[in-house]
């Protein structure tokens, strides 16, 4: 069930240059799905919309999920969520959106692949993959990550629970490319890959997916409002009529983020 | 749970919250903005949709509309922009799937019409003649982002009393003429609908704006403009409320960044008999409610035992 709550902040830090990471205490945490999003709510009231921030892992023990995020400017509404710090409140909506399906990798070998601030939602994939029962695990797990230069985040949690193929933009770490660079280097053969990152690695990934025959699913963008899929500001577009909206379009932040690659339409 | 869940005011001295427009009865004057709400389904998830006065269900075609590309909003201060484009499934699906389920809310029901052109209008009404369960309809004649239509329509005051006096001719359930702040004289139009035989007008729909990315140097919304709605608007609707209210005779229902129950209260003693929450549900899913109850404490407090009192009470 959605709803929306008054947050307390548990703990927040910069864990590279802009990126941040903040665990918020929720009352929702246990319900989260891999691939899910909340809206947070900015204390300046002068600035109403939410901000839309993917998952990155959740305690439900004690009732807490970790958001990883960048600040995307001075001006910026995450500018403003980056000075919360430890017993601070944050207006919070969620859990939102469908998230990854992960049945479709069980006993399969999957493939999560994240570009940048892509990257979060893959940890968490990866954590709930390997909660599943022994007889529906995956075969294997393997992430393929993209960073701009080896000023990486994240990357020792990836470690801790999977293989990782590692690529930048500057050659600095790993693979000199993309991500698809870094799996083709490494070899990584696979049966499902779910992926979340800017729309040209999405491109990219759907070709690859195309041409190796894997089941392919993408975690879309797009500039929101509601978030709850009333107001239709954040559509992608879909290769065929979309069953709730009768036209070529979906709504991101209901009917997604989470698509099969099949069905949007990334050119 | 729910912190945003304020006590209720204390039963006994309840004030009477019930409005009649247009001859329709609805519980209580808090209705929700057409577009900001889907038909409900969604919001259901959050409030009991049975406590509204109504639901104003997203603008409906004749056929499904595909909107504008993205991006369709943005943030503005106090406020956002959007260029959704009216996309929506068509009348045919709307009668199947989501009439059904606002019937079945035991709330009002308005269902917001739109089209290019009068012929597209009179076709979704003629399609919802028959159709149980409607209180009004909304004649969208202000949409600021599409390019014929709409907007073009509504900005005429010929224009205004013609297709109203079309849209009655044709509709079974009451009619309320929906109108644009993007004019030099509401009262015109508000009179030309009047004119027409429009049984209530609404007013404001979204304010033209436009905001460019300076970093990038392009336009921020896909569609160049966008309607401006949200707080940073309210004061221009509370005049404008003012201003129709006093042009004409039908009952005006007033929206436009009505966030809190001061904001409500001030739209109805400006003259309006009901009021629309729009962006506010984006923000804050339980804010019609909080509106809602927060009406009813101001009157009592203020000794007033009916909201109809507070109607126009300041002019």
């Amino acid at each position: 069930m959605k709803i929306k709550e008054t947050a307390r902040v548990v703990s927040q830090e910069m864990i590279s240059e802009g990126i941040y990471s903040l665990t918020l205490s929720v009352s929702f945490a246990n319900q989260i799905r891999a691939g899910q999003f909340v809206s947070l709510f900015l204390n300046d009231r002068s600035r109403m919309l939410p901000r839309p921030i993917s998952v990155c892992e959740t305690n439900p023990e004690k009732k807490t999920m970790r958001l990883v995020y960048r600040v995307t400017g001075p001006e910026k509404g995450t500018a403003e969520l980056a000075e919360l710090t430890a017993g601070d409140g944050v207006d919070v909506l969620g859990p939102l959106g469908n998230g990854f399906p992960l049945d479709a990798a069980a006993g399969k070998r999957i493939l999560l692949v994240g570009g940048g601030i892509g990257i979060p939602p893959m940890l968490m994939s990866c954590e709930q993959l390997l909660a599943f029962p022994e007889d529906k695990r995956p075969e294997k797990v393997t992430f393929a990550v993209g960073y701009r230069t080896d000023d990486t985040y994240l990357l020792d949690d990836l470690k801790r629970r999977a293989d990782v193929l590692v690529s930048t933009d500057d050659g600095s770490l790993g693979t000199h490319g993309t991500v698809i660079d870094a799996i083709r280097e490494g070899q990584a053969d696979a049966d499902v890959m779910f992926a979340c990152g800017p729309k040209p690695m999405l491109r990219a990934v759907k070709t690859y997916c195309e041409e190796k025959g894997i089941v392919c699913y993408v975690s879309m963008e797009e500039r929101m409002a509601c978030g709850v899929g009333v107001c239709l500001g954040c559509v992608c577009r879909t290769t065929d009529v979309n069953d709730y909206s009768k036209v070529k379009n979906a709504r991101v932040c209901k009917d997604g983020p989470v698509f099969n690659a099949e069905e949007v339409d990334l050119t | 749970m729910n912190t945003n869940e304020k006590k209720t005011a204390p039963a006994g001295n309840e004030p009477e919250m019930a409005v009649t427009i247009a001859g329709v009865t609805f519980k209580n004057p808090v209705f929700t903005c057409s577009g900001c709400y889907g038909a409900g389904q969604e919001y259901s998830e959050f409030i009991d949709l049975s406590k509204l006065g109504a639901v104003t269900a997203k603008g409906i075609a004749d056929v499904p509309w595909e909107g504008n590309p993205t991006p369709r909003v943005c943030e503005i201060p106090s406020g956002m922009m959007n260029c959704i484009g009216l996309q929506n499934p068509g009348v045919k699906v709307f009668k199947e799937r989501d009439l059904p389920f606002l019937r079945e809310q035991n709330t009002g029901v308005i269902v917001n019409v739109v089209g290019h052109e009068e012929d597209e209008y009179l076709r979704v009404i003629d399609a919802l003649q028959d159709e149980e369960g409607i209180d009004l309809l909304e004649i969208n004649i202000s949409c600021p982002n599409v390019k014929n239509g709409g907007l073009s329509l509504g900005t005429d005051p010929k224009q205004v009393e013609a297709i109203t006096r079309a849209c009655k001719e044709h509709a079974k359930q009451p009619v309320m003429m929906k109108l644009s702040p993007n004019v030099t004289d509401i009262k015109e139009i508000a009179k030309a609908a009047e004119a027409g035989g429009a049984d209530a007008v609404s007013l404001i729909n979204s304010l033209t704006g436009m905001k460019i990315d300076v970093e990038r140097q392009t336009f921020v919304l896909a569609n160049k403009t966008g309607g401006m709605s949200g707080p940073a608007i309210h004061p221009l609707a509370v005049r404008m409320v003012y201003e129709a209210s006093h042009a004409v005779h039908i009952p005006v229902v007033g929206m436009g960044g009505i966030v809190k129950a001061e904001d409500a209260i001030e739209m109805m003693l400006a003259g309006a008999s009901a009021v629309s929450v729009g962006m506010a549900n984006f923000v804050n899913p339980y804010a019609p409610l909080e509106i809602l109850d927060g009406m009813k404490q101001y009157l009592i407090r203020h000794g007033i035992r009916d909201v109809n009192e507070i109607v126009g009470a300041v002019h």
